[in-house]
Order: C-alpha cells, then sequence, then structure tokens
C-alpha cells in the first residue's frame, strides 16, 4: 500500500523540473536524448514511411512490378471497384473477421470466467489453454490441415457421416469454417488474458453485495461482471476485428486461398501483386484497405476514449 | 517495480475472494467442464507427436490418431537432414536474437528519451510520428519495402530483424513510456550530481529498473520474432537462409509423399517456443498480462 502511494505521488513529479527547465531554456535540452531518438525515427523513415508514400504514389501509376510506368490517375481505384475477383475477396474477409470475432470472444470469455472460477488444479489448465499462443500459426496450420483432409474423412466414414467424408477444405462452402476454427483456436488464449485482467479489476464486494440480494450466478453474470469488463469486450473486439481483417498465415497452411478463389483474403490478394504482374493495381487495393483500418481505428479510439479505458 | 508485483497481488486478492465466496469449495462439475475443453488444445498436440513417431505404413489410410507400436524414432533424424534443420534454425535463431536486442535497446532508449523531455515539442511530435506505424498494417507497405530491400541487399535475415524491431516500435515504446514516468526523476539527480551522464544514467540506473517491461518486450519479441511468417518469406530472397516457419513451407512437396517426415518437422519447428514456454511460464504469462493489461 505505501509503495503504491509513494509512486502515486511520485508520478507527476516528472514533468514538475522539466517544466522549469524548459521554461528557462528552451533549446538547452541535453544532445544525448537527441542522439536516442533521432536515429531510430530515421530508420523508422525509412522502412515503413517511405514504403507507404512510394505505394501511394505507384497506386496512381500502371507500374507492373518491372519495366516502364506512366501516371494513370485514379483507373487503380476505379477499376477495383469493378473488379469480382477483389470484391469476393473482401466479402470473404469481412464476413471471417466478423464470424471469427465472435467466436473468439465467446470461447475466450468463456475459458477466462472459467479459469477465473474455483476449479481444481488451475494453473496447469491455464498452461495448457494458452499454449496455442507460443506456437507458430502456419505449422498449427499444417497439422490441423492433416487433420480436416485425412482424419476427419476417415471418422465420418466410420460413423456414416457422408456429408463430411470428403475433406471440408476443398469444398468452396465449408473451406472458410476450417479457418475459423484454426484461427479461434490460434487467437483464443489472447483474447482470455484481456478478459482475465478484466474480471480481476472486479472488485470482490461487488459479488458479495449480490450475493446478499440472493442473485444468482447467471444473473451475476449478465447484470455485474458484463457491465464492469465491457471496456475489456470492446478492446478485444476491435484489436480482434482489426487483425482479423489482415488474415494470412492461417490461409496458406490450410487452403493456399482455394478451393478455386473461395478463401483468398484481401492480404493474398495483395501479395499477389508482387508476382502477378500487377503491382500497382495491388498497391491502390493496398491503400483502400488501409483506409478501411484507418477507419477501424479512429471508430477504436472513439469508444476506448468514451469507455474510459487506456490502452 | 510496483508494477511487476501487481499481477501477482491482484492473483492473491482474487483467490481471496472467490474462496472468501465460496468457502474454500471447489467446483468440481467445473472442473471436469474445463479439463474436457482443454482436450480442444492437447488432442492437436498429442496428434502432431503420434504422427512424428509412426512409420509411413502405420499411418496407412487410418486416423492417424492410433499410438504407434513400435515407436519410430529415425523420423527425427530423417527430417533433420532433409529440412537442413540445423541452417534454419541458425537463421531463426539469428532473427529472434537480434530482434529481441534490437526491440530491447531502441524501444527503451527512444522511451526514455520521450517520457523524459515530454514538455518539448520535438521529443512530443516523434512519439506521434512513431505511433502512426499502429495504424499501418503490413500488407500495406509490404510490396513496396520488398524492392526496397532487395535494392539495398537487405534481403536477408538482418533485413528482417530491422522490420521486426522497427514493426513494433511503437507498441514497445508506449509500454516503456508508461514505465518510465513511473520511475521518480529524483533517482537519476542524485546520480547527475556525482558526474554521471545521460547515457550512464540510462545503462545504470533507468534500464535495470525497467526490469518487467524488459521481460514483456522481450517475450513478445521472441515470440513474434520465432514465429513471424510473412516477412521472412517475403524478404529473405535466398531459400538456404530461410526460418523454420518458411521452411516448412517449403518442403510441403516433400512432405505430401511422407507424412511422418512432415510431423517430425513440424514437431522440431514448434519444439523451441513450446519448450521456453513450459519451463518459463510465469514470468510469460505475468508479461504477456502486463502487455495485454496496457
Amino acid at each position: 500500500m505505501t509503495t503504491t502511494s509513494t509512486v502515486a505521488k511520485a508520478g507527476p513529479s516528472p514533468e514538475g523540473p522539466a517544466e522549469t527547465n524548459v521554461r528557462r531554456s528552451p533549446r538547452r535540452i541535453d544532445p544525448t536524448y537527441y542522439w536516442m531518438v533521432v536515429p531510430v525515427l530515421a530508420l523508422f523513415a525509412f522502412f515503413i514511411t517511405l514504403p507507404a508514400l512510394v505505394g501511394v504514389f505507384f497506386s496512381l501509376t500502371n507500374y507492373a512490378g518491372y519495366g516502364d510506368w506512366k501516371f494513370i490517375g485514379l483507373s487503380n481505384y476505379v477499376n477495383i471497384f469493378r473488379d469480382p475477383a477483389i470484391l469476393q475477396s473482401y466479402i470473404f474477409t469481412f464476413v471471417f473477421a466478423l464470424t471469427t470475432t465472435v467466436v473468439v470472444n465467446i470461447v475466450a470469455l468463456a475459458i477466462a470466467l472459467g479459469l477465473n472460477a474455483k476449479i481444481k488444479w488451475r494453473t496447469g489448465i491455464r498452461t495448457v489453454f494458452f499454449i496455442p499462443m507460443v506456437l507458430s500459426a502456419l505449422v498449427v496450420s499444417f497439422v490441423f490441415n492433416y487433420l480436416f483432409s485425412n482424419t476427419l474423412p476417415v471418422l465420418a466414414e466410420r460413423f456414416g457421416l457422408t456429408p463430411l467424408a470428403t475433406s471440408i477444405l476443398a469444398n468452396e462452402n465449408l473451406a472458410w469454417l476450417a479457418i475459423v476454427l484454426v484461427t479461434v483456436w490460434q487467437a483464443a488464449p489472447g483474447a482470455t488474458i484481456i478478459y482475465l485482467a478484466g474480471l480481476q479489476s472486479v472488485p470482490a464486494e461487488v459479488y458479495e453485495a449480490a450475493d446478499v440480494d440472493g442473485a444468482g450466478s447467471f444473473r451475476q453474470f449478465l447484470s455485474l461482471t458484463l457491465p464492469l469488463i465491457l471496456g475489456y469486450l470492446v478492446i478485444n473486439v476491435i484489436l480482434g476485428f482489426k487483425g482479423f481483417l489482415g488474415t494470412y498465415e492461417i490461409i496458406v497452411g490450410l487452403t493456399g486461398g482455394g478451393p478455386g478463389m473461395a478463401t483468398q483474403s484481401v492480404a493474398m490478394r495483395i501479395f499477389s501483386g508482387f508476382t502477378g504482374g500487377d503491382y500497382s493495381y495491388q498497391m491502390a487495393n493496398a491503400v483502400i484497405y488501409f483506409l478501411i483500418t484507418l477507419l477501424i481505428s479512429v471508430i477504436q479510439l472513439r469508444l476506448i476514449q468514451r469507455r474510459g479505458v487506456s490502452l | 517495480m510496483t508494477a511487476s508485483q501487481l499481477p501477482q497481488r491482484s492473483a492473491r486478492v482474487l483467490t481471496k475472494r472467490v474462496s472468501g465466496r465460496e468457502g474454500f469449495k471447489i467446483n468440481w462439475w467445473l472442473t471436469a467442464l474445463m479439463l474436457v475443453a482443454s482436450l480442444t488444445v492437447l488432442l492437436p498436440l498429442y496428434f502432431t507427436v503420434a504422427m512424428a513417431l509412426k512409420t509411413p505404413d502405420q499411418i496407412g489410410t487410418g486416423t492417424g490418431l492410433a499410438w504407434p507400436n513400435p515407436l519410430n524414432w529415425e523420423n527425427f533424424a530423417a527430417a533433420y537432414v532433409a529440412t537442413n534443420f540445423p541452417r534454419a534454425f541458425m537463421s531463426t535463431a539469428f532473427v529472434t536474437v537480434f530482434s529481441v536486442l534490437g526491440s530491447l535497446a531502441c524501444s527503451s532508449l527512444v522511451a526514455y528519451a520521450i517520457a523524459r523531455n515530454w514538455n518539448h515539442r520535438f521529443f512530443r511530435g516523434a512519439f506521434v510520428y512513431l505511433l502512426s506505424a499502429m495504424f499501418i498494417p503490413f500488407p500495406v507497405i509490404i510490396l513496396p519495402l520488398i524492392k526496397q530491400t532487395a535494392l539495398l541487399g537487405l534481403d536477408n535475415p538482418a533485413g528482417v530483424v530491422f522490420l521486426h524491431v522497427l514493426g513494433g516500435i511503437s507498441f514497445n515504446a508506449l509500454l516503456y513510456i508508461a514505465f518510465v514516468r513511473s520511475i521518480p526523476v529524483e533517482l537519476e539527480e542524485s546520480a547527475r550530481m556525482d558526474g554521471a551522464t545521460t547515457w550512464q544514467v540510462f545503462r545504470k540506473i533507468i534500464f535495470p529498473l525497467l526490469a518487467p517491461m524488459n521481460a514483456t518486450v522481450g517475450i513478445f519479441a521472441f515470440l513474434g520474432s520465432w514465429n513471424d511468417f510473412l516477412l521472412p518469406q517475403m524478404m529473405i530472397a535466398d531459400p538456404a537462409l530461410q526460418t523454420l516457419p518458411v521452411v516448412q513451407m517449403l518442403f510441403q512437396g516433400e512432405f505430401n509423399t511422407n507424412y511422418s517426415l512432415a510431423f517430425a518437422s513440424y514437431l522440431m519447428a514448434m519444439a523451441p517456443t513450446l519448450v521456453v514456454y513450459i519451463l518459463a511460464q510465469r514470468w510469460v504469462l505475468s508479461g504477456v498480462m502486463r502487455g495485454a493489461v496496457k
């Protein structure tokens, strides 16, 4: 208790002396501080900002990735809105991201509630649930690939479930569900951790009061727990959705974008510009993708500010 | 210092609360449910191990779920040779070690300079500028980036290190800045009285005090680099220098005819992070938790 209060008191103090220092002579900052920041800023500008600007520039040209090019204005952008393959990839990506976000959050909240309750062998069970977080998504997808295309059909045949007797990865309408499943497997632990942090922030007295009032556990969850951890839910939903929009590895490991182009995500489309000879076209696609994620980030900041949750 | 104790403390408070409420009664139904649910994680892992220990004949046309008898350990040796495991391992280790060290050094230095000069316009501007990376997804910059790194001769693991460090800097600096602010300036001032330079203050006083955040940033950087597929796949031109996840991809053609070899190779690619996690799980979980709450 004493340590926390001293830290809390010491918290604002860095600004005190610094402020007087600045007022006395605005330019007299130890040059060492510049040496700490400027090289990193320069590298950052060169490796992150410059490619972004170059990309926007080439999205206005007809550059194929090699050879000559000339300006063609916004034609790439106009063509993208008329391209059924691109539209299909956006529809797939959005449906996939929405579904996955919903399922991940339900699963993660359930696991967090379970881990937060009075269960035996809590540490051991927690260890197991967080394992997917440390594994390579691609390698995990290769393992699941075999399960979906070999193990599941054999099992289905044994139990007489003919619809599942062929690999669902080869089924145009079902393959995306396999991708959702593996993504949930991989992403649930990360969301669970945020929910656990949220559940631990709920003070015990709240539950004691509810116990006295005779509220059942389901009622407690709906009327107490859920509203109190709503901020964490907002963070999970938005971070998750933004991440799932960029999905790539798991699709590579499971379907490679197939069958046909049924499971090709926006990110995969963009990367195809590297070998497909439509470099500038895919750069325009990337700019549109960036604007969409930017819009989501703005919504995220708005919601978080309103909820008063720091991120 | 205090922040490092927080997760453990809140965890203790939590146990007290629940046990107080339920009167030390263990919920056995829920325990059983959680055990069954944990099979969703354990079964694919068991399956990977079982497959890695089979001969192609034992796999046959079965489900692959049966435990093999006799165990076939030769798969690991075969996969070790076929994928040139030591080379891929060294390449991955190179990328990971330097990404972790680079992330720790760059992010903490930048965060320290920014947090201590918050009132200065330049440093506040630098902070906002670095944060902008959080809004630029990698797919957006990747095509021009690859052309650029290839032009500079950085189409190798060293280039990947640069991008891992710079790509993570906004999130890491955010974590560090909050932590540096909780360190009282008085600690530095007495050292400065004794003639210490800003570098010395950082190295001798600030960096050691950042230990809990170093753990968090280090863990994120370790897992992110070791398991990364996108950047090595796109950036590293020479297949001989590829990292473990990409190697699994490159050998798919060969693996499709020999699944036991494939699973032995998968298991060897998964093992390092899994072992580190099991051995250091208390640090890993509290470290990740600290990152998640921020």
